[in-house]
């Protein structure tokens, strides 16, 4: 119990101390540069141009330590040793690439980008066409929210549960199984067939995310304007037309939105990969590839290269995210 | 309702059902695991979830009292008999019984099975046995009995008792909210200044520093650990709440940042000219206009980041200890798939018991974290 009082003590001497920051800072620059007197109107611009940075200081000293710092630190780390001391030139990409568990990591990681975003869109855009039209839409649109609520590795005992294999001829206790056998097919170990498991843990996280995807895509069906449907309903167009030929084309703007985040989601996530088979049987992931290289290899080298091809994957998103964006700020 | 004009009753009726089906698939894993956590674990480890509320057949090995106990067999004419009942205190219903491990199934309930020497074994319906024998009974220990029971369904909250309190999850569940209520609420206020500069403020390199924020938001994680444990551990914090909470803020802030800012410039230019124009600073406009009037998306980022440390595995794991007094119910949980992988019981409890506050806070404040989607993605 005294970790958790110390824990709110921490919150709130945190939050006091930003409070403290920011009035004091601006207190001193009011006294520094006061708005009256002989040089007021000198005073207040000067005051004005120091004042964003004042806001801004604690978040960017902030961000420059947890994010930018790490990203060319990790640029260095690549070449040098596994302890990080010494250079070693490219040794750790030659590593990497000669390492037939990154090629499959790679490999998978490759399914995973093609197959998860295209099932959680195509699951979310289904979901929320359907659910607009029913009485009980809201209801249905909350349940198939919900496991965006469950943590990774929650959902991966969930579905670990869904796949659960016991010998032939015991009684199974995992849906899949259940349902196999009764259709009079044999039971499988789901997550340990080759190539295919990738699949059994792709239904994961395409699981969670159709929700994320469902919310974003029903709220664009909506500001759809009825003028152009309407016109179409006149013309006679059928509710798919209307739908894959009015609807879907006003909303690819949208649709790009959510099958970027995801991909950016899927490079990230190992969390389900670790649980489920933790890389073993040909289901190895980069992110799983690289937390088993820091924590079970301790070759921090190798582990930034790792991340850095992350990080190369997530970069042309980055460079359209930042553009797409720049056209907002103007 | 769009496109409800003409709408014909077989398509609602497909509609309808096709949501059913979704809906059903989307929610029947978490509904298995929550019966399953409530489950008897004998029960569990032999019948599907879906057959809990029907009897079970359950295999049992008993044996019968032992012959050297005092007052176990009794002398009835000229036969030596043992009595007892298979169930103890619990109840079941005998179907078949055997006495040798090869036919453990060879007789129906209420028949009397010939053992050697003449010895004989019944076992009724309700699960009591008789032996006899004509020589008196030896030994140290009692015949063994094998029956098939139908069990009836049993519930049971001992599996919480136990994942709680022996296998240290409460600890866990402690340990978590350490984590998270401070590295929730802390990048809130660092991040609404931040946002109100890029959101109202003239300076130059504003557009450029709004660029990197929308960059920052996509940047790994995994790029930052190594840099960052290396850096803690030079500092002194590494494995510290306090490098925890610190780690977390930096991960949270440029979604912290990018929403509050998408948020705050939207609000009305009018008000803040009007006070402007009677002389307020921009420290008191924040304080007194801004920071009130940006509640939901003050609110939609909190869940955010509640959800997403809750949830998280990855920082913990590189941050925090493997200890008791640091290890989150993540790490737990992790750790109990490797070491009680074939205990459903134990697995389905505990994961529950992670995912309970969540989903809590899910349904309760569905309506804030759907404007923060829609508000951190749609443009």
């Amino acid at each position: 119990m005294s970790q958790l009082l110390i824990a709110i003590g921490t919150m709130i001497v945190g939050v006091g101390a930003c409070l403290l920051y920011f009035w004091g800072t601006n207190k001193a620059l009011d006294t520094i540069y006061p708005a009256r007197g002989e040089n007021a109107g000198a005073n207040i611009l000067r005051a004005n141009s120091i004042r964003p940075w004042l806001f801004l200081g604690p978040a960017i000293v902030i961000l420059t330590i947890y994010l930018v710092y790490p990203v060319f630190n990790s640029l260095l780390l690549s070449f040098k040793d596994p302890a990080g001391v010494e250079y070693e030139g490219l040794a750790n990409y030659k590593q990497l690439l000669a390492d037939a568990k990154f090629r499959e990591s790679m490999r998978n990681n490759i399914l995973w980008l093609v197959v998860v975003p295209a099932g959680a869109t195509f699951f979310g855009l289904l979901a929320a066409a359907l659910t607009d039209r029913i009485r009980w839409g809201n209801i249905a649109k909350s349940l198939i929210f919900m496991p965006m609520a469950i943590s990774f590795i929650g959902a991966s005992v969930i579905w670990k549960f869904v796949y659960d294999y016991k010998g032939e001829g015991s009684q199974q206790i995992g849906l899949l199984n259940a349902m196999t056998t009764s259709l009079g097919f044999e039971p499988q170990a789901w997550i340990t067939l080759p190539f295919w498991n990738n699949f059994f843990l792709m239904v994961i996280l395409i699981w969670i995310q159709t929700g994320f995807a469902m919310v974003i895509l029903s709220a664009a069906l909506r500001g759809i304007s009825e003028e152009t449907i309407e016109a179409a309903v006149l013309d006679g167009a059928s509710p798919l037309q209307i739908f894959f030929k009015i609807k879907v084309p006003q909303i690819w703007g949208t649709i790009a939105v959510v099958w970027t985040t995801i991909t950016i989601l899927v490079l990230k996530v190992f969390d389900i990969v670790l649980a489920m088979t933790n890389g073993q049987w040909g289901s190895q992931v980069l992110a799983n590839y690289m937390f088993d290289k820091m924590f079970r290899a301790s070759d921090f080298g190798l582990a930034a290269t790792s991340a850095l091809v992350i990080m190369a994957m997530v970069i042309p998103i980055m460079v359209w995210n930042i553009m797409e964006a720049r056209k907002d700020f103007k | 309702m769009s496109g409800m004009a003409g709408q014909r009753p077989a398509l609602s009726w497909a509609v309808n059902l096709s949501v059913l089906a979704l809906v059903l698939l989307w929610t029947i894993p978490t509904f298995g695991l929550l019966v399953s956590s409530f489950r008897d674990a004998d029960q569990l480890s032999v019948s599907g979830w879906w057959t809990s509320l029907t009897t079970t057949d359950r295999n049992i090995v008993e044996r019968a009292a032992a012959p050297t106990d005092d007052g176990a067999q009794t002398q009835v004419g000229e036969v030596w008999v043992i009595e007892g009942n298979i169930f103890g205190e619990d109840v079941g219903i005998v179907s078949r019984f055997g006495w040798r491990a090869q036919e453990p199934e060879a007789f129906a309930a209420g028949e009397t099975a010939e053992m050697r020497d003449g010895q004989t074994m019944t076992v009724e319906a309700d699960g009591s046995y008789r032996l006899e024998s004509p020589e008196e009974w030896e030994g140290r220990r009692g015949q063994r009995i094998f029956v098939t029971s139908a069990e009836p369904p049993k519930f049971t909250t001992d599996n919480y008792n136990q994942v709680m309190f022996s296998e240290g999850l409460g600890k866990s569940f402690l340990n978590t909210l350490t984590v998270t209520i401070p590295a929730t609420i802390i990048p809130i206020l660092i991040a609404a200044y931040a946002a109100y500069a890029l959101a109202w403020m003239q300076f130059p390199g504003r557009a450029l520093l709004l660029a990197i924020v929308v960059g920052l938001l996509v940047v790994p994680l995994q790029m930052s650990l190594i840099p960052l444990l290396k850096l803690y551990n030079g500092v002194g914090i590494g494995k510290s709440y306090f490098g925890i909470w610190l780690a977390h803020t930096g991960f949270g802030l440029p979604l912290a940042v990018y929403l509050l800012r998408n948020y705050m410039v939207g609000l009305p230019r009018e008000i803040m000219e009007s006070a402007k124009v009677d002389g307020a600073s921009d420290f008191d406009i924040f304080r007194k206009i801004i920071l009130p009037l940006s509640f939901p998306a003050l609110a939609s980022f909190a869940i955010f980041q509640f959800l997403w440390v809750w949830n998280d595995l990855l920082v913990a794991t590189v941050f925090l200890g493997n200890n008791e007094d640091q290890l989150v119910m993540t790490g737990r949980l992790r750790e109990l798939l490797g070491s009680r992988g074939a205990n459903w019981e134990i697995l389905t409890a505990s994961a529950f018991v992670t995912i309970v506050v969540p989903l809590i806070v899910f349904f309760s404040l569905q309506r804030y974290l759907v404007r923060g989607l829609l508000a951190g993605s749609v443009k």
